[in-house]
């Protein structure tokens, strides 16, 4: 299968233009089936990708606008592999999730729309290509929170469009200006991100494209200042919604700073370090402390995923392997573990209609199951040993320990008060006596939100104990990754930086 | 004194028969209401697109770089590519008469006549380098316009005729002033000896004011035909007193035929340098795309959101001008192609489901609450209105993200020249921004909100098959641009580039 990759991203968008058609009643099976069958499709993409192989594989190019240099081009490799995967599971727990009544089929459509665009964006090798599909997910998004959110859910939906539409049309006009310095370069004209990775950059032009990029990335991730949207797009969107944008639209910006920053500006991201980083670690403490103060337990939620995204940027600006390494790993971790917490409140949120902490207490002695599964999350989230949560943070924190020991401390501090304001919110919501007498006769899960949690469940504890099939391969490509910004770095400072190991020194 | 030797062959009538044909059209349907009035308006309908078919199909068979009519005509590729998408655009807008209400003026024939009458001036202006015959083309095609706005015999519409023609007799004015300055200095009203004349003696003292006067001249008069600000004061009002497919049309297509104009009179300040013409036009494209944008933040009705919204493109497309490169020039092309379709598409959209009466709003016929709720009503029309709305804000796949990109890469591309240009390609980008926000609240009202009241009818109260025709083009070139832009922006840059610009 060489186009499996096309498979992937038109197989949804067939299938949510023929789910039109697909009578109301039964659209949820009709959801749940193609979801099904598109995560599986993944995971035969991950059984037909070569481990061993850093480079992208399963490349398919065509040209779509040659005269311009644009083409249909695709490939994946270990850095984007386990992220598709992520978003076509994600998304198909989503939907087996879901709760909502109303709209459900325009709902299930979108979810389709949006997996389209999500898979696209992981999977484009041209830039323009990657554009579309990363503007083009800003629809759907804004349609699931508009149309189902919570009472100021319009005011939040334009929030969250309007902020990332501003950040990409500055990257935009970097994207426009990178691919005419590569045209007076090269004579031609190319998007292509393989081509553009060959492109030496003078210093004072590196400087400028880093940051249009960066802040088409850094809304998206969202970094402090730019993060006010994510808590209003959170608490406002429906719980599938914040599922998908917790677990995989935010890695679109993490990701962009892996596939585009950093090997087509090592010098400017090496000279950057230190801004990027305080940046980072003020987000990590920052809304850590914010999310300790919040009432609410979907804003606690929100307020975490931000700072977890804190800890991704610092391993990705390690500038090495590990902490590239980590960085990725912790975006699939985040995924699956900010997810798996946002679906968790849903359930409450379906039961009670309400997500404030103080109207909950004891709830573990109610609902034992849902407490449990709770609890393990909580444990992932915090960055408990032999949970998948761990293994990023440190393996993030690990490779930057290399660049600054003094800024990891800092950042390791995360990890402190991550724990105080998840532990607080599970102590405040389960534990104790039951306070509220609405809370003595809740259901506990059922069949459907069981087979939404338990898969993902057993991701974190197997990802705990055993991450080598995903960790390998994210490595190789990492080192590759690292090893060409090595060779394209052209300051002292940037080549002492970008450290390659050893190994991959003796593999070339 | 020379004899004066006029030679037959130098008449080259080849060269106007897609303009003869739109003529003898006007004049056939103007003969056949003498011969036998009271024919149906379905038989005036198509005889005017065959007419335009017709005229189209003499367009494309024109060889490029001839001239006819005692060589005032120039037919090269930008005058076939402006002809070709006024022909194209009123192509589009002649099945909008067949509506399903009754809209008085188009049972007239003369409605019909005008209409010919009236592309017939914009071809001329389009292919001709003559500054008095573009003057005749431009007067010709608005007197026409202006009676055909006030046919559609409203209130509203009346004042916006007479608001249209006071306006457009003052930019008349502004353009005979400034073709008079030209010609005092040069002596000539060909734009090409005119460029020749300057480019010999634009070192003499006293040279450099009279040509910066007749260009600051032309671009008022410009920019009163293309409304850029602060000459649109009449165009929000005309658009909303118009129907809103002429809303649409005028949004394109005397816009077009006056972009082909200034392509040609600023092609030749731009050859000569001329850095205060260059700054003049920069800065009213940014001050028109910034304060349109702003203005169509506050707007009630849709119609006038668009009419803003197609101030604002005008200003977009206007920094293209000053660019003064192969790619910027075709950009223009490229971009309005698109955009006739989007708009007129967006403006289709409105007319059906326009009702005879305004019952939403005492001013107002498309008032933002009117399509409140609209995916639950209708849903394809909604989605396919959405997608227009998307398109126009710039959102990728659809046909506007690219030609935006061509733009913006155009205007990056000057940085080089001229690092200024990386700051107004932001501009224009962050732009987009700003626009993105009313787009969507008209979006924001067709999804997100609930219908007002029960009006199920209220989307298709102005059905008819041959608007869903139009709406049906306009949605599937909107959405399939990917494929076609290549071919395309090929096609334009050859035409553009083979007429030297």
């Amino acid at each position: 299968m060489s186009n499996i990759l096309t498979l992937l991203i038109f197989f949804p968008l067939i299938a949510a233009i023929f789910g039109f058609f697909v009578n109301k009643n039964s659209i949820r099976v009709y959801g749940i089936a193609v979801s099904a069958a598109e995560f599986l499709l993944s995971l035969w993409l991950w059984k037909s990708y070569d481990s061993a192989q850093a480079g992208f594989q399963f490349v398919e190019k065509m040209p779509l606008i040659p005269d311009f240099g644009i083409s249909y081009y695709l490939g994946v490799d270990g850095i984007s592999l386990f992220i598709v995967i992520m978003a076509t599971l994600m998304t198909m727990i989503g939907i087996i999730a879901l709760s909502v009544k109303d709209g459900l089929k325009n709902l299930i459509i979108t979810l389709l729309f949006l997996e389209v665009a999500m898979v696209g964006v992981f999977v484009s090798l041209d830039v323009i290509l990657f554009y579309v599909f990363w503007e083009f997910s800003l629809v759907p998004m804004l349609y699931i929170i508009g149309a189902w959110g919570g009472s100021k859910r319009v005011y939040a939906a334009i929030k969250f469009f309007i902020y990332t539409f501003a950040g990409s049309l500055v990257m935009l006009v970097g994207i426009l200006y990178l691919a005419y310095l590569y045209y007076t370069t090269t004579g031609v004209w190319s998007f292509s991100l393989t081509d553009w990775y060959a492109l030496l950059l003078p210093m004072t032009v590196q400087k400028y494209l880093f940051w249009a990029f960066f802040l088409g990335f850094a809304i998206k991730v969202p970094m402090f200042p730019f993060h006010t949207w994510l808590p209003y797009a959170h608490g406002q969107a429906p719980t599938v919604g914040s599922v998908i944008l917790a677990a995989v639209l935010l890695k679109m910006g993490s990701y962009g700073f892996v596939r585009f920053s950093l090997p087509l500006f090592p010098d400017a991201s090496v000279a950057y370090i230190t801004p990027v980083a305080v940046i980072a670690i003020i987000m990590i403490i920052y809304t850590a402390m914010v999310a300790y103060a919040q009432k609410d337990m979907k804003q606690v939620i929100a307020y975490s995923s931000i700072s977890h995204m804190g800890v991704i940027i610092i391993g990705t600006f390690a500038m090495n392997a590990e902490g590239i390494s980590g960085s990725i790993f912790q975006m699939l971790s985040h995924g699956i573990v900010s997810g798996a917490l946002f679906m968790l409140v849903g359930v409450i949120y379906d039961r009670r209609h309400t997500k404030l902490m103080s109207e909950f207490g004891g709830l573990a002695k109610v609902m034992p199951t849902y407490a449990t599964i709770f609890v393990i999350m909580t444990m992932a989230s915090v960055g408990l040993p032999l949970t998948i949560g761990f293994i990023g943070e440190y393996l993030s924190l690990a490779g930057f320990f290399k660049v600054s020991p003094l800024m990891t401390v800092i950042a390791g501090t995360s990890i402190i008060v991550g724990a105080v304001y998840m532990l607080s919110l599970v102590k405040k919501s389960f534990f104790g006596p039951v306070t509220n007498p609405e809370n003595e006769k809740l259901k506990d899960l059922d069949s459907k939100e069981l087979w939404a949690l338990i898969p993902l469940v057993a991701i974190v504890v197997w990802l705990g104990i055993y991450p080598k099939p995903v960790l390998g391969p994210i490595n190789n490509s990492t080192k590759a990754l690292v090893q060409l910004m090595h060779n394209k770095a052209q300051t002292p400072e940037a080549k002492k930086i970008i450290l390659v190991s050893k190994k991959a020194k003796e593999a070339k | 004194m020379e004899p004066i030797n006029v030679n037959l062959n130098n008449l080259n009538l080849i060269t106007m028969s897609p303009m003869l044909v739109t003529l003898i059209g006007a004049l056939v349907i103007l003969c056949i209401d003498l011969i036998k009035p009271k024919l149906d308006k379905t038989l005036y309908i198509t005889l005017a697109m065959l007419t335009i078919f017709i005229a189209i199909g003499a367009n494309l068979s024109l060889g490029t770089n001839q001239r006819g009519l005692f060589d005032t005509i120039l037919i090269d590729g930008v005058s076939l590519l402006g002809q070709l998408l006024i022909l194209a655009g009123s192509m589009l807008f002649i099945p909008l008469a067949l509506t399903k209400r009754r809209f008085h003026e188009f049972s007239y024939p003369e409605f019909f006549a005008l209409f010919l009458f009236m592309i017939f001036g914009f071809q001329f202006m389009a292919a001709s380098d003559n500054l008095i015959l573009i003057f005749v083309g431009l007067e010709t095609g608005s007197l026409a316009l202006y009676t055909l706005m006030a046919m559609h015999n409203t209130r509203l519409a009346h004042e916006a005729a007479i608001k249209y023609f006071t306006m457009g007799a003052l930019a008349a004015a502004f353009y005979a002033m400034g073709a008079v300055i030209i010609y005092a200095v040069t002596g000539s009203v060909e734009i090409y000896s005119v460029a020749r004349i300057l480019q010999e003696r634009q070192n003499e003292i006293g040279m450099l004011m009279p040509v910066i006067g007749g260009g600051l001249f032309m671009i008022v008069a410009i920019g009163f035909k293309v409304s850029l600000i602060p000459f649109h004061m009449w165009t929000p009002d005309a658009y909303e007193g118009a129907s809103a497919p002429m809303a649409g049309y005028m949004s394109i297509v005397p816009k077009v035929a006056m972009m082909v104009v200034a392509v040609r009179l600023f092609g030749v300040y731009m050859d000569l340098n001329v850095a205060i013409i260059k700054l003049t036009i920069v800065l009213l494209a940014i001050v028109t795309t910034t304060v349109a944008n702003m203005m169509a933040l506050v707007q009630k009705d849709v119609k006038r959101m668009l009419a803003y919204s197609s101030i604002s493109h005008a200003g977009f497309v206007m920094v293209a001008i000053a660019l003064n490169t192969t790619k910027g020039y075709s950009s223009i092309f490229l971009y309005y192609g698109l955009f006739m379709f989007t708009n007129l598409g967006a403006f289709t959209m409105l007319w059906i489901s326009r009702h005879k009466y305004n019952i939403h709003h005492d001013r107002f016929h498309h008032p933002y609450e009117k399509f409140a709720g609209m995916i639950k009503l209708a849903p394809i029309p909604a989605v396919i209105m959405a997608i227009f709305m998307l398109s126009l804000a710039g959102v990728p796949p659809f046909s506007l993200f690219w030609g935006k990109m061509y733009i913006l890469s155009a205007i990056v591309d000057a940085g080089k020249e001229n690092s200024n240009y990386y700051i107004v390609a932001l501009i224009m980008a962050l732009n987009s921004a700003i626009a993105v926000y009313y787009y969507l609240k008209l979006v924001v009202y067709m999804f997100l909100k609930d219908p007002v009241d029960n009006r199920g009818k209220v989307v298709y109260a102005n059905r008819a098959f041959s608007l869903e025709l139009v709406v049906g083009v306009a949605a599937f070139v909107t959405i399939t641009s990917m494929f076609y832009i290549n071919p395309l922006m090929s096609f334009i840059t050859d035409l553009v580039g083979a007429s030297g610009y």
